[in-house]
């Protein structure tokens, strides 16, 4: 008799008295298959050839170990020209100058870079521009394939059996953290291989993740992610400097007469000492009028938290977390949630979180008298900082303030042109100095409600003349023609490019 | 004013500059000048102390100058301080300001 002819013959065998035995749950995860030896292994399974793109995150800073161990890796297995495209890079990572040097780097996208890596590239290092995103742009571009990754290395600082990966881990209170995994997660989900390098494997389920298990494809268990001192700082202090103390008063007195400070508002603090103490100023205020914010964005420090746990602000959406108060508050607070780049600051999705705020409170290295801020280069042409979301924030938020001191020893914040065009004035607001507050005169509402508010107002020029007549008047940096650097918007069009810099004469 | 040993003023500090003078057998001033704000302000910096030097009546002398963004006044100031002090002079006119 053929008893495959009778229904369902399948399923009751499998089930029946001689089915065969079952792959028990413990087994099962311990065989999931993606759990490799070594970085070497996971490059060789992932097929990673030559020309390729690889990623990595920055949640790391500058304690990150993962892009100089993976880096070192493939240049021993002989692959080269590829794309590096790190959500950011620190002083670090200056070991890249070798692999950009023998041909393993060739092209690299990024947030921002700083060191000698960023000194050696400002000199013309690379053959091929660096591309630099705000953080919304590059998450964008990833969504709609205008920067694809074929393999991702996102270093986690835990990580289950099946490939469900956080910032953070429940068994170990003193182990390696840097909370929000928010840049990798775009990654993860758009990557066409995506490798998770941790060094803690903890027990399945490794719930809440930041990055769940059906988007990884291999994990490689190691001894070091990264240096912790190097990843976050225990709490981000408050300043004591008197000028920024100063600026940041006055910025939190802009706010509150501007009419985005509401029982209910938004908010996103910069982790500079200014807008740290900007937050400071403005809880006082929030207490003594009983108003609360309904949430708070961005990279999160302690104080955002503080505020959080004392019930003056609802809701904390972490992409980034800048301290371990912040990272610990992610993973203790109900209402402190992880999101992702393109959650925060995506330009395409009209839902970004940016475009939610009322207002944003951001630094700058330059500003010039139309408004337009530099954070990339610094006032000598030499790169040496972060596109971040400064244009994403400053772009969604109904309001932009950027607060920063006149002078920096001898070289003035507020010049003719800024060096490098990283926001637009057109979209920059209100800018707070120590010496005058200038705001956009494209916004007549908020002359009109700070003016009634007796807060004195001037102009961009006077606050550039009065620069200058404490520091003279800069010579201009020489460049030379070769590009070194593209900088894209947040839509990822060209807003500006930096040249390499003349140093013939000095 | 004639510099007659090796004296100097100032720091390494942020926003400060250290300068230090010594004889020079040759005639004229030989400025050796290193700045954190070269490329921006190196020439200004080395005219401020030549004029300040010019201004005392040193005609020959060697300096060394390691700035941090100083602004003017302080590389007056710490001129003319390493000028006397080279100069072993302690004659210094202080003035008020008009």
């Amino acid at each position: 008799m053929d008893i495959s002819g009778i229904r369902h013959i399948n399923e009751i065998a499998q089930n029946g008295p001689f089915a065969p035995e079952k792959v028990t749950f413990k087994g099962h995860i311990g065989n999931s298959g993606k759990i490799l030896s070594s970085i070497h292994e996971a490059i060789v399974k992932t097929g990673l050839k030559d020309g390729m793109t690889i990623s990595f995150h920055h949640h790391f800073r500058n304690g990150d170990y993962i892009v100089n161990m993976v880096l070192d890796e493939i240049a021993k297995m002989g692959i080269r020209n590829l794309t590096v495209a790190a959500s950011s890079l620190a002083s670090c990572h200056a070991p890249m100058i070798e692999h950009i040097k023998s041909g393993v780097v060739t092209h690299i996208e990024t947030s921002g870079m700083r060191g000698e890596l960023a000194e050696q590239v400002s000199r013309g290092l690379m053959e091929f521009p660096v591309v630099f995103r705000s953080h919304g742009g590059r998450a964008a571009a990833i969504a709609r394939g205008e920067l694809h990754i074929d393999v991702a290395f996102l270093g986690a600082p835990s990580c289950d059996p099946m490939g469900n990966a956080n910032g953070y881990n429940r068994d170990e209170e003193n182990a390696t953290m840097c909370g929000s995994l928010g840049y990798a997660k775009v990654d993860a989900q758009y990557a066409d291989k995506v490798v998770i390098i941790t060094d803690h494997v903890v027990p399945y389920p490794n719930t809440p993740f930041g990055i769940p298990a059906v988007q990884v494809d291999y994990i490689v268990p190691v001894e070091n992610i990264g240096d912790p001192a190097g990843i976050m700082s225990g709490a981000t202090r408050y300043t004591k400097n008197p000028k920024e103390l100063l600026i940041a008063k006055t910025a939190a007195k802009v706010i509150e007469n501007s009419g985005c400070f509401y029982d209910g508002f938004s908010m996103q603090m910069g982790s500079g000492g200014a807008s740290l103490a900007t937050a400071r100023f403005l809880r006082e205020k929030m207490e003594a009028d009983h108003i609360h914010a309904h949430f708070a964005l961005g990279g999160i420090t302690g104080q955002i938290v503080e505020m959080h746990e004392a019930g003056l602000i609802d809701k904390i959406l972490d992409v980034q977390s800048f301290d371990l108060v912040a990272a610990n508050s992610l993973k203790n607070n109900r209402f402190h949630t992880q999101i992702d780049g393109c959650f925060y600051a995506g330009y395409d999705d009209g839902g970004a979180a940016v475009n939610a705020l009322d207002f944003v409170v951001l630094s700058a290295l330059e500003i010039d008298t139309d408004f337009n801020v530099n954070v990339l280069t610094g006032s000598d042409g030499v790169i040496r900082g972060a596109i971040g979301g400064h244009p994403d924030t400053a772009a969604g938020a109904s309001m932009s303030v950027v607060v920063g001191p006149l002078t920096r020893g001898r070289i003035p914040t507020i010049v003719k042109k800024v060096n490098t065009v990283v926001t637009p004035g057109t979209v920059v607001d209100v800018v707070v100095t120590e010496q005058g507050v200038a705001v956009n005169p494209r916004r007549r509402d908020l002359i009109e409600k700070l003016t009634a508010a007796g807060i004195m107002l001037t102009d961009i020029e006077t606050l550039r003349l009065r620069a200058e007549k404490i520091v003279g008047e800069p010579d201009p940096i020489k460049y030379l023609d070769r590009i070194v650097g593209v900088v894209l918007y947040r839509d990822n069009t060209v807003i500006d490019v930096i040249h390499q810099v003349d140093e013939s004469e000095t | 004013m004639k510099i007659v040993t090796a004296a100097s003023a100032g720091t390494v500090e942020s926003s400060d500059i250290i300068v230090r003078i010594e004889p020079r057998e040759e005639k004229g001033l030989e400025i050796h000048l290193t700045s954190s704000v070269m490329q921006q302000f190196g020439k200004k910096i080395e005219k401020v102390i030549r004029e300040t030097l010019d201004g005392l009546g040193v005609e020959n002398a060697r300096v060394e100058a390691v700035d941090k963004g100083a602004l003017d006044c302080t590389v007056r100031a710490r001129t003319a301080a390493a000028a006397y002090r080279a100069a072993e002079r302690t004659d210094y006119e202080w003035r008020t300001k008009e």
